[in-house]
């Protein structure tokens, strides 16, 4: 699995333009710390439903952009947000981890 | 490969800022014109407040999510032929699943790949264009409900028995009118005199059946039972005589010829359907009620009076109208007298 699949990351550029692709990853980049800390306030308030909605959020981003490995991990937080199953280990910093992988890898693409 | 014809409004739904950004740049680079909500709730605003010819619906969304937004729309008469195209990833095909078989058009998975929208997004507007069009026709020759009910239902040959209230009406000495006027004023009158006529058909819950000459045949409580079709049909007659005042006002001002109508009508039960074959066919009502509102309307000239009805069309009258008894007429071709009637308001 990919940190980032540049087969899908080049067919949305394309498909989006050279010129637009910069305002995608910003609207992705900015808004992913929101989506983090989300998810920790509702580990915080033992909300399935919230946490849930946030990984559903990261999770669909990651995979437009083609962070097929990013898109996975928080695949499975989605799932685990949606079974009510909040004992998630440390599987949220290696989500962040990961994110920041592929932060680094969107920045020098832009 | 056939691309859209012209720029169509679309609005795309969804709660996520990137694929909303995505959609729109790819529907835009495709040549459309995109709006976008953050929820079903605005959505669903939009959708009412604004026109769109297509929307794209994101499922999981706070406030409303998208299978309320598409229930709301499929149960608004008024909104239910807008296409809906569902967005969902994946995982949620269960409940795309409920959407599709709730009626919406199509469905598209995240993220989506621009191809396939393209090629679904044309589908669902050409589909739309097309029954646009189809709407347009069927209004030309029935009613509002009428056309709803066929498009709904599309239609099949063959008949069944009603019980409904048949109309006919002819304009008095056309041929002689013909043959004293150029062929063009003629059908100038025609069309004007028609364009009226069907407006109080149409307009009191009539179909126009069939247009021979200068002739009309409207059924009334088919293909759409209506329990009033007395009623309607009494009604319509009468707007028919008003509309033929204006109309010979605005002749009179123009020089140009006036007109005087007949008018048949008589109730009962008849054989209604759609006959001729798949590829022509006209709705039509035959039986022994529709041969005597033929010769009701003949009679007119005999009775001069300008609208007669029989006692079944009478018997279903409430009493606003004033009836004049002309008595038991025997009708050429018929064993049994017939009660006649005219009616005025």
């Amino acid at each position: 699995m990919s940190m980032l699949d540049l087969n899908t990351f080049n067919e949305l550029k394309e498909s989006a333009g050279a010129d637009y692709i910069g305002e995608l990853i910003d609207a992705f980049l900015d808004d992913a710390p929101n989506l983090f800390t989300q998810m920790k306030t509702a580990l915080a308030n033992k909300d399935a439903e919230s946490f849930r909605r946030a990984a559903h959020s990261m999770k669909s981003n990651a995979a437009t952009f083609g962070a097929m490995e990013l898109s996975m991990l928080a695949k499975e937080l989605e799932a685990s947000g949606r079974e009510n199953n909040l004992e998630i280990g440390n599987r949220l910093e290696i989500m962040e981890e990961t994110f920041r992988q592929v932060e680094s890898k969107l920045l020098a693409l832009k | 490969m056939v691309t859209s014809l012209e720029p169509a409004r679309l609005l795309v739904i969804d709660d996520n800022k990137v694929n909303r950004m995505v959609l729109s740049r790819n529907l835009e680079q495709q040549g459309h014109i995109v709006e976008t909500a953050e929820n079903g709730k605005e959505g669903l605003e939009k959708i009412r407040t604004q026109s769109f010819d297509l929307v794209l619906l994101d499922i999981e969304m706070p406030e409303m999510d998208g299978f309320q937004v598409l229930e709301a729309c499929l149960n608004d008469i008024s909104l239910r032929q807008i296409p809906i195209i569902m967005t969902s990833a994946m995982e949620e095909l269960d409940a795309v699943v409920k959407c599709v078989e709730l009626g919406a058009e199509d469905y598209l998975t995240k993220p989506v790949n621009p191809i396939l929208l393209r090629a679904r997004v044309n589908a669902s507007l050409e589909k739309k264009r097309l029954r646009d069009e189809q709407r347009k026709l069927f209004r030309t020759f029935a009613t509002k409900e009428v056309a709803e009910e066929l498009l709904r239902t599309g239609f099949s040959l063959g008949g069944k028995h009603i019980t409904g209230t048949v109309m006919f009406s002819d304009i008095r000495s056309f041929t002689t009118i013909v043959e004293s006027q150029q062929p063009a004023d003629t059908i100038e009158l025609l069309n004007g005199y028609f364009g009226l006529m069907f407006e109080a058909i149409n307009g009191n819950g009539g179909t126009v059946n069939q247009m021979v000459g200068d002739g009309l045949m409207a059924v009334f409580g088919a293909p759409i039972f209506h329990e009033d079709h007395c009623e309607c049909a009494v009604r319509a007659a009468l707007a028919m005589l008003e509309q033929l005042k204006v109309f010979n006002a605005q002749q009179f001002e123009k020089g140009k010829q006036q007109i005087k109508i007949g008018i048949g009508i008589a109730s009962g039960e008849m054989i209604a359907g759609y006959i001729g074959t798949q590829n022509r066919a006209t709705y039509t009502c035959i039986g022994d009620t529709v041969n005597l509102a033929s010769r009701i309307e003949n009679h007119t000239k005999v009775a001069l009076r300008p609208l007669l009805i029989d006692l079944y069309t009478r018997k279903g009258l409430s009493d606003s109208y004033k009836f004049e008894d002309l008595g038991p007429i025997l009708f050429k071709g018929k064993q049994q007298v017939v009660n006649i009637f005219s009616v005025t308001k």
